[in-house]
């Protein structure tokens, strides 16, 4: 087998700029190098057009009505709090309560807690064990007081795909707000925000093969209108919701990536699941004692998060090193605590130790994946004979019954 | 996070990993850790009638560094009488595999390990005086 090394698979921390975005982009920082906002000049202009036709490419990639209803921002992290925050500002009079689900982005719970320091309260729902909101458990939450309802499109660490039109269709109900963080999912799914009544949604460049530091806020400018308080203040760009000189190569790739979605979407999708689909049987016909974390089918294509028990995920990262995915172990966070998205699921500690993150993308090829599933069995294997704990379930002991000293 | 020489070594060609009959009176046993926590160490010693340590056998569950550490622990004991052995700090440890400070814990399991298999062991010779 001819593969080439390193491997990565880790798409969704970040993905490789696609060369034909790259390609788009370059001109724009030596030759088109004009202000968009200086209006008065070709240089200005050429610029604005630039930016113009990039803003029509994300609109389409979303499903949104208008070019309009795009708010440049530095990544989604940035389109997270403002959304987050500059509505929750805004409509301080309506009321102070926020719902939100506890396996969102750091960014958006952070948001939140940020808010409630100011004194809104925030409902965090928790998950069922396919990691899928309960819908009727969100209708509950809802109050007179509710002012915006945040939950993501699709799960970063484990893939999975909130009933989002469902979501949208609460939300509608009762006059909130419904802001989506769709970091994830952008090229990954089919997302539309007029279908699926989202009325604020994020997303990023870097996750959809364009380049880092460029990221949008979809602001829904018709039933409703919806109104924000800016966080960033000066020369009123952006219909005066994010001030800054717009980074013109940046944008225009961010348009790019988004038009090479557009357009190849269907037949990526297909060959991303083909993907995954042989990645995780080849596992499973190999490996014991191995389990799939969240909803099965109801997961971006190609995403797959695996917990292989009785092996910790930092020493079986450290086996595969020439194969660059992540796990949710403690090991490999500052904190020592296994990832918060397992918990929520109820996925015990001692699976959320052994979970490794596959992010399968664009440009993964079949023989990574065959070349992935024969190191991971290899590696697995030898450190499981090498595990005192496979050794006891070898021997028929319950690991529930023994008396562990923890530290 | 970067690896030291050692933590790798280690890792890629663990020292005496396996297990003793842990029956025999002879042999000591320790389990320390638990998986909730992400990391369990066994570490068995083996020890001949002059109170020297003749062999010893880890099984580890945990990250590079605890599998270094505990292989390390095992290296080390062997050769050694049960007062030396107990004198390894978990901070020679340390110095020895260059841990970072979020991977101290490892070798404290390390020497807890070694710990636990000579109280054992001291347990079944009170058990069979």
């Amino acid at each position: 087998m001819t593969v080439k090394l390193p491997i990565y698979m880790d798409n969704h921390a970040t993905t490789r700029v696609d060369p034909r975005v790259v390609e788009k982009m370059l001109p724009y920082f030596s030759e088109i190098y004009g202000n968009a906002a200086s209006k008065t000049h070709a240089f200005g202009r050429a610029a604005e057009e630039a930016v113009d036709k990039a803003r029509v490419q994300l609109a389409k990639a979303i499903g949104a009505s208008s070019d309009k209803e795009i708010v440049i921002t530095s990544g989604a992290t940035e389109s997270d709090n403002l959304a987050i925050k500059g509505v929750a500002h805004m409509h301080r009079e309506k009321g102070d309560h926020l719902i939100t689900v506890c396996t969102e982005h750091k960014a958006v719970l952070d948001s939140h807690h940020a808010l409630e320091r100011e004194g809104f309260r925030t409902t965090f729902l928790k998950v069922k064990p396919d990691g899928l909101v309960d819908l009727a458990e969100l209708e509950a939450a809802m109050t007179d007081q509710t002012i915006l309802v945040s939950i993501m499109a699709v799960n970063n660490e484990i893939g999975v795909v909130q009933p989002l039109a469902e979501i949208g269709k609460l939300c509608k109900k009762r006059g909130i707000l419904f802001f989506c963080d769709a970091a994830q999912a952008v090229g990954k799914i089919e997302l539309n925000v007029e279908e699926m009544g989202i009325d604020l949604l994020a997303f990023t460049a870097h996750k959809m093969y364009g380049p880092k530091g460029i990221g949008a806020l979809y602001v829904r400018r018709k039933n409703p209108r919806v109104r924000l308080e800016a966080m960033m203040h000066g020369g009123g760009h952006e219909r005066g919701l994010r001030s800054g000189t717009l980074a013109v190569p940046l944008i225009v790739a961010f348009g790019e990536a988004a038009e090479l979605i557009t357009v190849n979407q269907a037949e990526e999708t297909a060959r991303l699941l083909a993907l995954r689909e042989r990645l995780w049987s080849g596992l499973q016909s190999q490996l014991q004692h191995i389990f799939l974390n969240g909803h099965a089918t109801q997961r971006a294509p190609g995403s797959l998060n695996v917990s292989f028990a009785y092996v910790e995920g930092e020493s079986l990262l450290m086996g595969i090193s020439e194969i660059a995915v992540s796990s949710g172990s403690a090991c490999t966070s500052a904190s020592l605590e296994p990832s918060y998205v397992l918990k929520a699921l109820g996925v015990d500690d001692e699976l959320a130790h052994t979970s490794i993150r596959f992010g399968i993308g664009r440009f993964n090829t079949e023989e990574e994946i065959d070349y992935t599933i024969e190191r991971v069995v290899d590696v697995v294997t030898r450190l499981r004979e090498m595990s005192p704990l496979w050794e006891m379930v070898q021997e028929g002991i319950d690991l529930r019954t023994v008396n562990w000293t923890g530290h | 996070m970067a690896y030291s020489e050692k933590v790798l070594d280690h890792y890629n060609n663990p020292r005496n990993v396996g297990a003793l009959p842990k029956d025999d009176p002879s042999v000591g046993t320790g389990v320390v850790g638990a998986p909730e926590c992400g990391d369990v160490m066994k570490l068995q010693i083996k020890v001949g009638a002059n109170g020297v340590i003749e062999d010893a056998r880890f099984k580890t569950f945990g990250c590079g560094s605890a599998i270094a550490s505990s292989s390390l622990a095992t290296e080390w004991v062997k050769g050694k009488t049960l007062a030396e052995a107990a004198l390894i700090r978990n901070t020679d440890i340390v110095q020895e595999l260059n841990l970072p400070p979020i991977k101290i814990h490892c070798s404290v399991l390390a020497e807890d390990a070694i710990r636990a298999a000579l109280a054992d062991f001291a347990a079944k010779q009170e058990k069979n005086a």
